[in-house]
């Protein structure tokens, strides 16, 4: 692959004791989607965590290896995890919105790096990034309710339009529309789709469909490793590896 | 069913007495809170056959064997020692359960909870020693010098006395008492806060501090806030370790380096004492009435004022 966006190289990580990820080598395309897919256990979210640096925030967490975003490893010492994180967003399994109004969750991000020079800025800024996420014609007259009185679907929108705020290169999301019922699923994925062309998205899924749904890239894991990762049609059709076409036999 | 009945009547019986007993033993506390307001009014009350309530109450002279009875110089000093150590307590208490909460791997949790709890727990004449021992002498010997030097001209903190026991003692010994208490309530009220706004506040890339100041800070306030609350009503009724740094002279304080006299040190000093003193009884017993008023007034006051805080959100 020319160019990747995120590279990984030999990444093992583990959690005390025990392994999770074992010896990763990947590279992640460029304004397209990724899918990671694997059965529950596999150590996909943990190694999406360990792309925005979240991974390290859980107890005897530990890691070896480098994670490259642009050639330039995530992990280096002179690197700030809070630059990492604001160049990197995640969409969580649920929704994670700040206690606070539907506008300031917004505005929050982009406030705490000091992205704009004043309160218009900030407004325009808001209402841009809620039409993005698709939120706007349902908000827009409500922006200083609490963002909690959304529903549950809303509120994953707004999550996604708090993290394209502070303007990041890449989109994480951990199963994001696992907690979400079909319709806000739809939304959800709809947008992703969407946004493609402007950001590098890499999506962790347990469902087949959802993957073959989104998917321009494909990463299979099982048991902490890379089994196979390669364009989406022909990981799909014509997969290399055993595993691949077992999981993809639903045998597992 | 008539097998069954003598056994059913019985367990109605015995439901019918553990519910009384249960209720008389959860009314008892009122009860008493009843009984000590009234039998202290009712020795308090040959005082104010005497004086009207509002001169007691503004009345800086205390003379027992004249005939002087006036309170405000210990009211006076009770809120300044109060408010000294309250002031002095919680910006630290704050960062330090925010350090604890947020910031502290869980080993210096461990390892730093007991000691706290053991501060917690250590008796208030402890307190009293090391203040004697240690604060009065730091405070009379370098603060007071320092303070007048350069700050003399604030009649907060000018210097009347050449010893250090005063009420800023008073308030630095009420200080490392109360700490304890205030850091535990807001560590546990910062522990219930849920995780996901410290996920989603770092994800944007926001620092641990932007995190506690925009976010867990705004939504533990009135947690926060209900602990000071506590620690200040203990701060109020705190006896023995002010009053053996306090100084216990009943005068009206002007400054944090003047002595002072609180309510509770004067009902410990002379009560038992003098008592062939005309009136003086009441008037102790005055004092513990005023005490009372002024915590339960503090309680219902800061209750009024957390409900609010809850109910804008």
């Amino acid at each position: 692959m020319s160019n990747p966006h995120i590279q990984v190289c030999n990444l093992n990580a583990w959690y005390g004791s025990q392994p999770a990820l074992k010896n990763i080598n990947l590279a992640i395309p460029r304004q397209q989607i990724t899918v990671i897919m694997g059965p529950s256990g596999c150590g996909k979210t943990t190694l999406l965590k360990t792309f925005n640096r979240f991974f390290e925030l859980t107890e005897g967490a530990r890691l070896e290896g480098q994670v490259l975003v642009d050639g330039e490893n995530i992990y280096d010492r002179a690197i700030d995890e809070t630059e990492v994180r604001k160049r990197i967003g995640l969409l969580a399994q649920r929704p994670t919105v700040l206690p606070m109004s539907i506008y300031e969750n917004v505005a929050y991000g982009m406030y705490i790096h000091r992205m704009k020079k004043n309160a218009r800025e900030y407004k325009d800024a808001v209402r841009h990034y809620l039409e993005l996420a698709g939120l706007w014609d349902e908000v827009g007259k409500r922006l200083h309710d609490p963002a909690t009185a959304l529903s549950i679907g809303q509120q994953q929108r707004l999550c996604l339009a708090r993290g394209l705020a502070v303007e990041p290169e890449i989109i994480l999301g951990d199963e994001p529309t696992s907690a979400l019922d079909p319709i806000s699923s739809q939304h959800i994925e709809k947008k992703l789709l969407e946004l493609k062309d402007r950001y590098t998205t890499v999506i962790v899924t347990h469902t087949l469909r959802q993957a073959k749904r989104l998917a321009d890239y494909v990463v299979f894991m099982y048991m902490g490793e890379v089994v196979e990762a390669g364009p989406a049609s022909q990981v799909f059709n014509h997969p290399q590896q055993e595993r691949t076409q077992q999981y993809l036999a639903g045998m597992f | 069913m008539g097998d069954f009945s003598p056994t059913l009547t019985q367990r109605q019986a015995q439901e019918r007495t553990a519910r009384r007993v249960v209720f008389v033993l959860s009314a008892l506390p009122l009860v008493l809170i009843i009984y000590i307001t009234a039998a202290l009014f009712t020795r308090f009350w040959p005082l104010l056959e005497q004086y009207s309530l509002w001169d007691l109450l503004i009345g800086t002279q205390w003379y027992p064997m004249q005939g002087k009875f006036g309170f405000l110089p210990f009211i006076t000093g009770t809120l300044w020692v109060t408010a000294v150590g309250v002031f002095l307590a919680v910006p630290p208490c704050l960062l330090t359960a925010f350090y604890l909460s947020e910031y502290a791997r869980p080993l210096t949790r461990v390892l730093l909870k007991p000691v706290l709890d053991v501060l917690a727990a250590l008796p208030s004449v402890i307190y009293g020693v090391w203040g004697v021992l240690a604060v009065v002498p730091f405070v009379g010997n370098q603060l007071r010098p320092v303070f007048s030097q350069y700050l003399g001209w604030i009649p907060l903190f000018s210097s009347h006395q050449p010893t250090g026991y005063s009420i800023l003692a008073g308030g630095i010994v009420l200080a490392v008492m109360i700490a304890p208490f205030l850091i535990a309530v807001t560590y546990e009220v910062l522990m219930t806060a849920p995780q996901d706004w410290r996920l989603g506040s770092l994800g944007l890339g926001a620092t641990r501090w932007q995190t506690i100041r925009y976010v867990l800070f705004r939504q533990s306030l009135p947690g926060i806030l209900a602990g000071v609350v506590l620690g200040t009503s203990r701060a109020l009724g705190e006896t023995m370790a002010v009053l053996m740094v306090v100084g216990n002279v009943p005068q009206m304080p002007r400054s944090i380096f003047d002595a002072a006299y609180p309510l509770p040190a004067l009902i410990a000093n002379n009560y038992g004492e003098m008592m062939s003193v005309p009136l003086y009884d009441a008037a102790l017993l005055g004092a513990a009435v005023l005490l009372l008023v002024i915590v339960l007034a503090f309680n219902v006051a800061s209750t009024l004022v957390l409900q609010r805080v809850l109910a804008r959100r």
